[in-house]
C-alpha cells in the first residue's frame, strides 16, 4: 500500500480560542500505483490533507504510513528528508523560485534528497515535459503553462512514490489543463507513482477511475467555506 | 545544488542591496587594512629605528627629543656638545664602546630642504635598525652614477663628500656627481659658498636617513661660520669641563697674533653621539647602566636609550592614538554588519515564500539557517576581500607619495591584524545572519504556502 491514513484528527485553533476541526478521518487507502481524485468544497481541509500526508504539518493524532513507514512518529528532520525522497509535490501557483531557471529548479528539488543532484536526470525531466527549450529561463520568463510544467518535473525528480497535487490545473489556461494532467498521470503510470489529485473541477476529475469525496470519509463537523484550511 | 549556490543566488536576486551592503563592509575593512598598515609603518618607523644604537649621548634636557633629534630629525637640537667630550669618551678604556659616532646638524639643503648631517664615515657602519628578530640591517650604496659615467669614492672619506638618502636622490634627482650647497640654519636663508659632492646614494631603508645628506664630519666645521668663535667655545669649555684645554689656548694666543690655522677642537661641537656597545647582552646592559649613570649624575649630558625612549612614546601618545582609529574602523565594520542584518532581514518578508517552498521540497529547517548564514558570510567575506584588495590598491596608488616623506611602504606587506580580520568577519556574519535565520528556520510553511 502506498498511503495509508488511520483515525486522522487535525483541527486549529481559533482567535477566540476555540478549536475548529478540520480533519477526522477514520481511514484512507491509496494503493502502489493508483491514481485517485479528491474532490470537495473550498475549506474543506484538502490543502491541509495534503500538508497531513506530506508531513508538513503534523495532525494531532493519527497515523499516515507511506509505503509501509509511519511519517507520524518521524522527527522533523527525518520527516522532512522522507518527504523530499519520496513525496511530490505540484502546487497550484507552481511554487518555482523566480532567481531559479527551469533546470536549477529541478535541480534544487534534487538537492534536499540523500543523493546529489542529477543533471542528466533534470534534463530528461524537462525534455519530457517538452521545455528542453527552456532550459535556463526564469519562471518570470516563462508562461503560466510551461511553469507548471517544470514544477511537475521537480515533482518527479527524485523519483517518487507519491505525487500530491493540489489543483494542478487551476492556475493554467484551458488549452494547457489538459497537456497538464496527462502530463502528470502519465508520468504517474510510467514510474508507477501513486498519485493523489485535487481538485475541484469536475471535468477533471471524471478522468480518473477512482474518486473520493473529501466530506465523505472526513467527518470533521465545521467546514467551513473561507475558513482556514 | 550545493547550499553556496542557493545562497549565491537568492544575493543575485538582491544584487544592488547586496552591491552595497557588501561595500559598506569593503568599506570598513579597506580602512581597517590601511589603520593596520600604517600602524605598522609607524612600528616600524619609530620602533624599529630607535634600534640601531644602544646609546645615544647628548646634552642635558628632553630625553625623547634627544631620540627625536638625532634618530628622527624631528624638531630642534640642543645646546651641542663639545667635540673634546667626544674625542675624550672614545678615547677613555673600560667603557665597551664598540663604536661612537657623533652627528652634528642644523643646516638643510637649498634644494628641498632636506636635513644635513655631519658625521663619519662610521655612520654607515654601524646597522641603521634591528629587525624584530635581532638582525641587524646595514646600510647600502650605490657609488656609480646611473648612466655609469661616474664612479664616486662612496661613503664620505673626503671633507665635501656627501652620501644622499634614497628619498634626497629622487626628489632632487641628484646622483652620484652631483653638486649641492647647504642653507645655514635658523632665519637668515644663508646659502654657504662650500660645495658638496655627492659620492654615495643610499638604498632605500625606510628610515629618516632616507631624507638626510650626509657630509664628512671634518667638511661639516670647514663651512665658514660652522665652527663656534673661539671665546664662545673657551667659556663653554670653562662651563662643561670646568678647564680649558691647551689647545683651546694654544688657539687663542694665535689669534691674538694674527695668525690663522685649521679649526680647534674646542670650536667644534657635536649635537649626539651614537654608541654601541660591545659585548654579550648581559655585559652590554651592565655598561650601559654603568655609562647612563654617570653621565646622568652630571650636569652637561646625558645618556638615554633610545628604544625605551620610543617605546614610551609610543605607548602614551601613537598607541591611544592607534587604539582610538582601530576602534573606529571595527565600529564601522559593526555598522555595515548592522547594513548586511538589516538588508537580509528585511528581504525575509520578501523570501518566507521562497523558504517555505524550499521547506516543502524537503529541506530542512537548519538547511535554510545555514542558506541565510551563507548568504551573510558572503556578502560579508566577499565585502571584506574586496576591503582587503581597496586598501592595497589604496596603499600602492599612496605609497609613491608617503615615499616622498621618507616612509617606504611595501603594498603588498601583509599586517598580522589581517589576518584577524577574515575569523572576525565570519564571526560578523554568523552574528548578524543569525535573526534572519532563525526567522527562516522558524517558518510555517503550510501557512506561508497558503497564504
Amino acid at each position: 500500500m502506498s498511503l495509508l491514513l488511520e483515525n486522522i484528527r487535525k483541527s486549529y485553533r481559533e482567535p477566540d480560542g476555540g478549536s475548529l476541526p478540520v480533519l477526522e478521518i477514520e481511514r484512507f487507502e491509496l494503493g502502489h500505483g493508483e491514481q485517485v481524485a479528491l474532490v470537495g468544497a473550498s475549506g474543506g481541509g484538502k490543502t491541509t490533507l495534503l500538508n497531513v500526508i506530506s508531513g508538513i504539518t503534523a495532525p494531532d493524532a493519527g497515523r499516515v504510513v507511506i509505503d509501509d513507514t509511519e511519517v507520524t512518529g518521524m522527527p522533523e528532520p527525518v520527516r522532512d528528508r522522507f518527504r523530499a525522497e519520496r513525496i511530490g509535490f505540484v502546487y497550484q501557483t507552481f511554487n518555482l523560485l523566480p532567481a531559479f531557471t527551469a533546470l536549477e529548479n529541478v535541480l534544487l528539488g534534487m538537492s534536499f534528497s540523500r543523493g546529489r543532484a542529477d543533471r542528466d536526470r533534470a534534463l530528461q525531466l524537462l525534455e519530457s515535459v517538452g521545455l528542453s527549450h527552456r532550459l535556463d529561463h526564469r519562471p518570470g520568463q516563462l508562461s503560466v503553462g510551461e511553469q507548471q510544467r517544470v514544477a511537475v518535473a521537480r515533482a518527479l525528480a527524485n523519483q517518487p512514490s507519491l505525487l500530491l497535487a493540489d489543483e494542478p490545473t487551476a492556475n493554467v489556461d484551458l488549452a494547457n489543463q489538459q497537456t497538464i494532467l496527462d502530463l502528470v498521470r502519465s508520468a504517474c503510470t510510467t514510474g508507477n507513482v501513486s498519485l493523489l489529485l485535487v481538485t475541484h473541477a469536475h471535468d477533471v476529475a471524471g478522468q480518473f477511475d477512482r474518486i473520493e469525496r473529501l466530506d465523505e470519509f472526513n467527518t470533521a463537523a465545521t467546514i467551513t467555506p473561507g475558513a482556514t484550511p | 545544488m550545493n547550499l553556496w549556490l542557493i545562497a549565491v543566488k537568492s544575493v543575485k536576486q538582491r544584487a544592488l542591496a547586496s552591491a552595497l551592503t557588501s561595500l559598506s563592509v569593503a568599506l570598513g575593512v579597506m580602512l581597517m587594512v590601511v589603520v593596520l598598515v600604517a600602524n605598522g609603518m609607524a612600528e616600524r618607523m619609530f620602533v624599529q629605528t630607535a634600534t640601531g644604537y644602544d646609546l645615544i649621548l647628548g646634552p642635558k634636557g628632553s630625553q625623547l627629543e634627544l631620540v627625536l633629534t638625532s634618530i628622527y630629525r624631528i624638531g630642534v637640537a640642543g645646546e651641542p656638545l663639545p667635540y673634546r667630550f667626544y674625542r675624550e669618551l672614545t678615547s677613555e678604556t673600560g667603557n665597551r664602546i664598540d663604536r661612537a659616532v657623533p652627528i652634528t646638524m642644523g643646516d638643510v639643503t637649498r634644494e628641498g630642504a632636506f636635513p644635513i648631517v655631519g658625521t663619519t664615515p662610521d655612520y654607515f657602519v654601524l646597522p641603521y635598525m634591528h629587525e624584530a628578530d635581532g638582525t641587524p640591517r646595514k646600510f647600502q650604496f650605490r657609488t656609480r652614477s646611473v648612466d655609469g659615467k661616474h664612479t664616486g669614492e662612496g661613503l664620505i672619506r673626503n671633507p665635501f663628500d656627501a652620501t644622499i638618502g634614497a628619498v634626497v636622490a629622487r626628489q632632487n634627482g641628484w646622483d652620484v656627481g652631483s653638486k649641492l650647497k647647504l642653507v645655514h640654519g635658523g632665519s637668515d636663508g644663508h646659502v654657504h659658498d662650500e660645495e658638496f659632492t655627492v659620492s654615495g646614494v643610499l638604498a632605500a631603508t625606510g628610515t629618516p636617513n632616507d631624507r638626510t645628506v650626509f657630509v664628512h664630519l671634518d667638511g661639516f666645521y670647514m663651512i665658514s661660520g660652522h665652527e663656534k668663535p673661539l671665546s664662545e667655545a673657551i667659556a663653554r669649555e670653562r662651563e662643561f669641563f670646568g678647564n680649558v684645554s691647551e689647545e683651546s689656548l694654544r688657539a687663542l694666543e694665535a689669534e691674538k697674533a694674527g695668525g690663522h690655522g685649521p679649526v680647534p677642537e674646542a670650536q667644534k661641537e657635536v649635537t649626539a653621539i651614537l654608541l654601541n656597545i660591545q659585548g654579550e647582552i648581559g655585559e652590554k646592559v651592565l655598561a650601559e647602566s654603568r655609562l647612563m649613570s654617570r653621565l646622568n649624575e652630571g650636569v652637561q649630558a646625558q645618556a638615554v636609550k633610545p628604544i625605551v625612549q620610543i617605546d614610551r612614546m609610543m605607548q602614551t601618545l601613537i598607541g591611544p592614538i592607534r587604539t582610538l582609529l582601530i576602534g573606529l574602523t571595527s565600529l564601522i565594520i559593526v555598522v555595515s554588519g548592522i547594513g548586511i542584518f538589516v538588508s537580509i532581514y528585511n528581504s525575509m518578508a520578501d523570501r518566507k515564500k521562497e523558504i517555505a517552498i524550499m521547506r516543502a521540497l524537503g529541506a530542512r529547517r537548519q538547511t535554510v539557517l545555514t542558506v541565510i548564514l551563507a548568504e551573510s558570510t558572503l556578502l560579508c567575506v566577499v565585502g571584506g576581500l574586496t576591503g582587503f584588495v581597496l586598501a592595497h590598491l589604496l596603499i600602492l596608488v599612496a605609497s609613491p607619495v608617503v615615499a616622498g616623506y621618507g616612509l617606504v611602504i611595501d603594498p603588498w606587506t601583509f599586517a598580522w591584524g589581517e589576518l584577524v580580520l577574515l575569523p572576525v568577519l565570519i564571526a560578523l556574519a554568523s552574528l548578524v545572519g543569525f535573526v534572519p535565520g532563525m526567522t527562516a528556520y522558524r517558518t510555517d510553511v503550510a501557512r506561508t504556502l497558503s497564504d
